[in-house]
């Protein structure tokens, strides 16, 4: 083994608090160390032409850079020594300008001693390092999209366009999900159906999109790269290949039934067309509807169609897709009303929902109206939204504004209307909102600021009478209207919800789907592979939902586009000498990668690197590439190297996403903490299991600290409670040996707890340092009662 | 001539002490009038339920001087539709005990007839003990 070791001045940022003369003569008296060389600018070209150099003529095959921390300069170095034909993961950093210089700024002595440390720690890593070569996986270009409204349509066209395959599966008989319902759309009142029609036809002739209606998704299994798909295809029992829409099937059947795609106002016949503009553009027999398939008993619609599209016999067909990627766009239900009891919905016929108006509002353009609309009409807003009552806590973000829509095209087209609009607050969020408003307040529309107590029938049926605050004017309005509109808000629809179960998916509290992250993941999930857009992920309207569905696709596209994907080192891997195939540790892998076996396996395309499942493992099979048990081990036997007389030396084991880069942040604000402290950078504290910990006791450690991101914001969201219980249990072996177990901490950070961070690393060398020195004897049967332990438990 | 309300930190003690005495977070109403148009009472009020509920959150202990507390009877109505979940009876209540902590009574029992007294509800007689105190 030829270890070189780098020693950076940062141009004095450095060298002007550490010698680093000295801890270059310190690194060269470490084993294995062939080279060691202090430069002024280790980044510069010339500091990585020195390192570029030197593996090709001193022949190193590991390389420590004392620098500044790995966030900074960690790729820079990892392609200088790829370049030189060396893997990048043969490259440890010792962290000492945020972790000694800088923090330790006043006292020059203790930085340097703790530069030498860190060195000694990366110098044992680094001796470990296994020479990792960077891997791919292959990806296919396939995507299975999940839901055929607006934002399903867009994915799939963008996908198509792409060049990738896409499987498009809804269980309607048509797509166009409840877009396709709307009269008009706000603010432009553009009429939606003629918008969406070309769109919507524009799927069957993609030859990249393979349609699939009325198909539902029975399972989804596999990962990133290989999800296999079993779905059910339900018989349509009219051949759309043959149907030409002539509509004469319909006219013979006698069967009447509501008619879905016009909220149950018309009917529809037991063989009908799914909407005028349904694609695909067929019939279909509605099995329940029908007096009889099997025996037959009327064989009307067969008779009379011409060119013999109607089948009988069909059944439903199960099939199964493998998929590369997939794109969940499960859409919303509205709320149901009659949930809300007070405003009357179902016990009076003049109480209506908005997706009722505006299937009336198009059949009174079409100059068919279905009911009359009366003189008087009033909106509720916030029906089943902001309601703890009902239990809908959210905000339905698109009802202000489709009531002031629908409530100025009432008054519009007939301007002797009284239209009233009765509002808890009125949200114009949205580009050409706020002028939409205004121009329905121009128009003649009613705002009445008051969120309507109740809604009474009037003994003749023909009207209804509303209470209600004006709570402008305090004064209570009980009025009578023609008609009343219930601004009904949007739900995480029954679709989601099942397709969350299988896939797993995780919720936001208010049910919709959860994005990966809230600001930089926002159509990513936690599973790798699976997007989520429009309204499945929270109450949006068409523009952010069909930017929305571009994102996501493109997200996708970012996937499969190579061909392959580079999977990150850092994933977990099995001794198998030392696995027994128990099993343990396949239910406690928070993403399923564990495979059980007699030798459990890992998958490495779904590994997140967490290192959680290590606690797991009664007999320590388990182990995390770049961060090895080994490794991990000698850094502690490092770190707890050259205590002095008194001292209490603390191992901090800091997540990457966070902790460590608080440390950092601490460093660059000059804040000063105990020099004792000495920090180890780990993917997340879940994976420091109970044995190391108490290891590290007996090794000499005086606490031991565990910084994790705070739950909602880690990528591994499982980690804190895997920590908590980690943590738990070495308190309870220290207890055992009355040992405070105050010594074993943790704490959820985020970024920017500069002060917290001092204070917790000071307040644990404190308590150390006042608790006095743990006895040896102690220290020596830790391992040995948490292996009693874990033996009596089994037992 | 329009008052001006100032909001001093007086106002704020008020609030706290409602919101402790009620065990609402008063804050949490956003004045949707859903309690003002559910009232059955609101025809006898000089003031809303949802005004009460605004005056508290601003701090204006001048609610005490006004009728709302004193005709809730506590049906609940409100309670039950609050989209925010709040307990307006409880808040009402909480108004009600500023007053009778005072502790200082405007009908004193011994000067209430016999007859009549032997002819009145207790409840009739709490609830009068109740109202005109303060």
């Amino acid at each position: 083994m030829r270890i070189g070791v780098y020693v950076c001045h940062c141009g004095g940022n450095i060298s002007e608090v550490v010698d680093v003369g000295e801890v270059a003569s310190f690194a060269e008296q470490q084993s294995d160390v062939v080279l060691v060389r202090d430069y002024s600018h280790m980044c510069s070209e010339v500091g990585q032409k020195l390192i570029l150099d030197d593996i090709r003529d001193n022949g190193l095959d590991r390389v420590v850079v004392a620098a500044c921390s790995p966030q900074f300069h960690e790729k820079t170095f990892m392609s200088t020594v790829e370049k030189a034909g060396l893997s990048p993961y043969v490259l440890e950093i010792a962290n000492i300008r945020e972790q000694c210089a800088w923090p330790h700024f006043d006292l020059p002595d203790v930085a340097t001693e703790k530069a030498k440390g860190l060195v000694a720690m990366s110098i044992v890593k680094a001796r470990l390092d296994e020479a990792l070569a960077k891997r791919t996986m292959p990806i296919g270009k396939r995507v299975l999209v999940v839901g055929g409204g607006i934002a399903g349509i867009q994915a799939a066209l963008d996908l198509g366009d792409a060049g990738f395959k896409v499987y498009l599966v809804e269980k309607e008989p048509t797509i166009g999900g409840k877009m396709a319902k709307l009269s008009r759309t706000f603010p432009t009142e553009d009429c939606a159906a003629c918008i969406l029609s070309p769109k919507m036809a524009d799927v069957p002739s993609n030859p990249n999109i393979e349609l699939l209606t009325f198909t539902e998704i029975e399972d989804i299994t596999g990962y990133l790269g290989n999800y296999e798909v079993a779905i059910v295809k339900k018989p349509r029992f009219v051949d759309p290949a043959k149907c030409t829409a002539c509509n004469k099937c319909s006219e013979v059947c006698p069967v009447t039934v509501p008619d879905e795609y016009e909220e149950g106002l018309t009917s529809r016949k037991a063989i009908y067309l799914a909407s005028p503009i349904a694609v695909p553009h067929s019939y279909i027999l509605d099995y329940e509807a029908c007096l009889g398939l099997f025996p037959l008993a009327c064989e009307r619609c067969s008779e009379a169609c011409e060119p013999g599209a109607i089948n009988y016999d069909q059944k439903a067909e199960r099939e199964t897709l493998t998929v590369d990627t997939i794109i969940v766009a499960t859409g919303y239900d509205t709320f149901d009303a009659r949930k809300k009891k007070v405003y009357g919905i179902g016990h009076s016929n003049n109480v209506i929902t908005a997706l009722d108006m505006e299937r009336l509002i198009v059949h009174g353009a079409e100059g068919k109206p279905i009911r009359p609309m009366g003189r008087r009409i009033a909106f509720i807003q916030c029906v089943g939204s902001r309601d703890e009552q009902v239990g809908n806590e959210h905000c339905s973000r698109i009802c202000c504004m489709y009531a002031t829509k629908l409530s100025q095209l009432l008054k519009r087209s007939d301007p002797k209307r009284d239209v009233y609009v009765f509002y808890t607050d009125l949200r114009a969020y949205g580009k050409g909102f706020e002028e939409y408003y205004k121009r329905a307040q121009r128009t003649g529309v009613k705002f009445v600021r008051g969120r309507v107590a109740e809604v009474n029938g009037n003994s003749n049926g023909q009207k209804v009478t509303l209470k209600v605050e004006d709570t402008l004017t305090r004064q209570i309005i009980e009025t009578e209207f023609d008609l009343v509109v219930l601004s009904v808000g949007l739900q995480p629809s029954e679709g989601s919800k099942r397709i969350a179960g299988i896939l797993k998916l995780g919720e936001s509290p208010d049910g919709f789907l959860q994005e990966a992250h809230p600001k930089f993941r926002p159509v990513d999930t936690l599973t790798d592979g699976v997007f989520i857009c429009g309204c499945a992920q929270g109450p949006k309207d068409i523009p952010d939902t069909v930017a929305q569905a571009s994102a996501a696709s493109s997200r996708a596209i970012r996937l499969m586009n190579r061909g392959q994907y580079d999977i990150a080192p850092v994933i977990a891997f099995v001794h198998e000498d030392l696995c027994d195939g128990c099993g343990i540790c396949v239910e406690h892998c928070p993403v399923g990668a564990l495979l059980p076996s007699q030798i459990v396996s890992v998958n490495e395309a779904v590994c997140s690197g967490c290192g959680s499942c290590i606690a797991s493992c009664p007999t320590g099979a388990l182990d995390l590439h770049c961060y090895t048990n080994d490794q991990l081990l000698e850094q502690i036997r490092a770190a707890l190297a050259g205590k002095r007389e008194g001292e209490a030396r603390i191992l901090v084991f800091a997540d990457d996403q966070t902790t460590y880069r608080l440390a950092d942040n601490v460093g660059t604000s000059k804040l000063s903490y105990s020099p004792d402290i000495r920090i180890f950078r780990v993917p997340s504290g879940s994976r420091i299991p109970p044995r190391l910990m108490l290891e590290a006791f007996e090794l000499g450690a005086d606490g031991i600290f565990i910084g994790e991101s705070e739950e909602k914001s880690s990528p591994y969201p499982h980690s804190v409670s895997a920590i908590k219980e980690n943590v738990s249990l070495v308190r309870e072996v220290l207890k055992e040996r009355n040992i405070e177990p105050e010594r074993v901490r943790y704490f959820e950070f985020v970024t920017v707890m500069l002060g917290a961070f001092v204070n917790q690393m000071n307040a644990l060398a404190e308590f150390a340092r006042t608790s006095g020195p743990i006895p040896d004897e102690d220290r020596k049967v830790l391992v040995e009662h948490l292996a009693n332990r874990r033996h009596q438990e089994a037992v | 001539m329009t008052e001006k309300l100032v909001i001093s930190s007086e106002n704020e003690e008020f609030l706290a002490k409602i919101s402790e005495m009620s065990g609402q977070v008063i804050t949490m109403c956003d004045q949707c009038g859903t309690c003002s148009g559910s009232c059955p009472m609101v025809d006898e009020m000089d003031i809303t339920p949802s005004q009460m509920m605004r005056m508290v959150q601003l701090g204006q202990s001048e609610v005490l001087d006004t009728n709302a507390m004193w005709y809730c009877a506590s049906c609940f109505t409100c309670t039950v539709r609050c989209p925010r979940g709040l307990d307006l009876s409880k808040v009402a209540e909480a108004l009600r005990q500023v007053p009778l902590r005072r502790a200082k009574d405007y009908i004193r029992i011994n000067d209430i007839p016999k007859d009549e007294l032997a002819r009145l509800p207790q409840i009739a007689l709490v609830a009068g003990m109740r109202k005109f105190t303060g």
